[in-house]
């Protein structure tokens, strides 16, 4: 199954039956897949005339409390972001997927990581963050769709699932054993009052300048428990490693291979794959900064997870930057040149 | 096999990433672990395509070839590209109706077949991919005929289940070829 199949299939499962969409390369098998079943389940698909048209219709069914969903890639996101921002004004649950491309602009349609920012900052205006998360498999692609929706629910916000065209067009097995939490009541949805209780308004203005302080620090308050929470990272071969990769998505793959390559060299290297993007797995890089030398992120991008990185590690080892983008991937080879050139530099 | 890596390169159109799912689709059923990867956009509708397949006793890391163990090249603009990047000791077979000129190495195992004309010859016009593919498995000893069945009917879809015996015919005759 492809990577973007795997994620519309997971979201069904997860019982969500709403997807406004609007096509985009390279995440359109999921608005296909979408369109297949919808009708067969009594769901809704409907392709929207714009990609903000169908954000919104994302906060429309948020808001009367149903597990919702829209798909993009890159430039589609850029377009979605004013409603990303009211979905976070109005605290809506709702999952998106960014099938990352190569940007700016209209860019190129090969995978791209150069959306970290925009993802994790929040995307549109307004102080506010969504949860992020980044699969590196098809398998994660399902099982991290269905996290994002009961982290939506649980926290009452936007994840984003941050993928890339590699891992959305690539196809590997994937397995649907999953046991999934259902959606919670939502008593502050606008499911109509049948007379019996006080209207519910979902809304993200406040005229009142106390009110929406008062709101945005309570909104940071929650931050602040998903970020002790929720942060979560895996780490391959990092116990006695003097130089760590960090990299998400594609290519954390492509680093394990050269992880095992320097292994096998002699150079102990390890790999920490972040998987929450947003919140970031700060202790898990302030652990490895108490040992290891120097840290080399890897990124289809011109260095932007680095930043969370040298945050994380409050710049205490040396932190580097191994790259390609405009749709190019970094080969094994070259992150292992990277590797080889840390490890004659020494750091620390 | 501990891990294997395979290229698929031609034409769009020519089935080549056809050729590569009914390849992994037959590992997974062989209980290994597998990964698929295409060209996409543009590419797939008549430019150039390829496709990266890896099958492995272990879990795959990264899922794009660049140094493959099997090339199977269906233009010679694939050929001109890829042959070098092919492992030593590794395979290249080549649609020799459509490429004309011979493989350049001598530390790679080659196979020429007259794919396109074979499958224009016996009926099975389109399917040169899975003359290869037929040969190809029977070059690696690895022709399931129970698995290779069982993975043509997991991508072919049960509206062109017509097709089924005409895949079948052509990758035996690909098993069945010698040169």
């Amino acid at each position: 199954m492809k990577g973007n199949e795997a994620i519309a299939e997971a979201a069904i499962q997860a019982g969500c039956r709403h997807y406004f969409g609007y096509p985009i390369t390279p995440q359109t098998e999921i608005a296909a897949y979408m369109a297949k079943r919808m009708p067969k389940i009594g769901g809704t698909f409907l392709q929207a005339e714009s990609e903000i048209a169908a954000i919104n219709m994302v906060y429309g069914v948020a808001s009367a409390g149903k597990r919702v969903m829209t798909s993009s890639s890159s430039p589609g996101i850029s377009l979605k972001s004013e409603g990303l921002s009211y979905l976070a004004g109005a605290d809506l649950p709702a999952l998106v997927v960014n099938a990352q491309r190569g940007g700016p602009g209209l860019g190129g349609i090969q995978p791209s990581q150069s959306d970290y920012f925009q993802a994790t900052r929040g995307g549109g205006h307004g102080d506010y963050h969504m949860i992020v998360l980044a699969p590196s498999s098809v398998q994660e692609m399902a099982q991290l769709t269905i996290k994002g929706f009961e982290l939506a629910d649980e926290y009452r916000m936007t994840s984003m699932i941050l993928a890339d065209g590699t891992i959305g067009q690539m196809m590997e097995p994937v397995s649907f054993d999953f046991d999934i939490k259902e959606a919670p009541a939502k008593p502050w949805a606008t499911t109509g009052t049948k007379m019996a209780r006080e209207h519910n308004v979902i809304n993200s203005l406040y005229l009142n300048p106390e009110l929406l302080e008062k709101t945005n620090i309570e909104r940071y308050k929650k931050y602040e428990i998903i970020a002790e929470k929720e942060a979560l990272a895996e780490e391959y071969l990092t116990e006695d490693a003097d130089i760590i990769i960090a990299a998400f998505g594609i290519a954390a793959r492509v680093s394990r291979n050269a992880v095992n390559e320097a292994r096998a060299n002699g150079i102990k290297a390890g790999l920490i794959r972040p998987i929450t993007l947003w919140p970031f797995p700060e202790k898990v890089f302030a652990k490895a900064a108490e040992h290891a030398k120097q840290i080399i992120s890897v990124e289809l991008s011109m260095g932007q997870m680095i930043e969370d990185v040298r945050l994380a590690t409050q710049c205490r080892i040396p932190v580097s930057l191994c790259y390609r983008v405009g749709g190019m991937i970094p080969t094994p080879d070259q992150v292992y040149q990277a590797i080889v050139e840390a490890s004659e530099k020494g750091g620390k | 096999m501990a891990t294997k890596e395979f290229l698929f390169a031609g034409f769009g159109g020519q089935g080549l990433l056809f050729s590569g799912k009914v390849l992994a689709y037959k590992g997974l059923i062989e209980e290994k672990n597998v990964s698929w990867l295409p060209s996409y956009g543009p590419e797939m509708r008549g430019g150039t395509a390829n496709c990266s397949v890896i099958i492995s006793d272990e879990p795959v890391g990264a899922p794009i070839v660049l140094n493959p163990d099997v090339l199977v090249a269906m233009n010679l603009p694939s050929l001109d590209k890829y042959e070098k990047a092919v492992r030593k000791g590794g395979i290249i077979l080549v649609d020799s109706s459509l490429i004309s000129r011979k493989v350049e190495r001598d530390d790679v195992d080659v196979y020429y077949v007259t794919a396109t004309r074979l499958a224009d010859e016996n009926g099975t016009g389109q399917l040169a991919n899975m003359i290869l593919m037929g040969k190809l498995l029977s070059v690696l000893d690895e022709y399931n005929e129970e698995t290779v069945s069982a993975a043509l009917e997991k991508c072919i879809s049960a509206r062109h289940a017509d097709m089924l015996d005409y895949n079948r015919k052509a990758m035996e005759t690909g098993r069945n070829y010698a040169g």
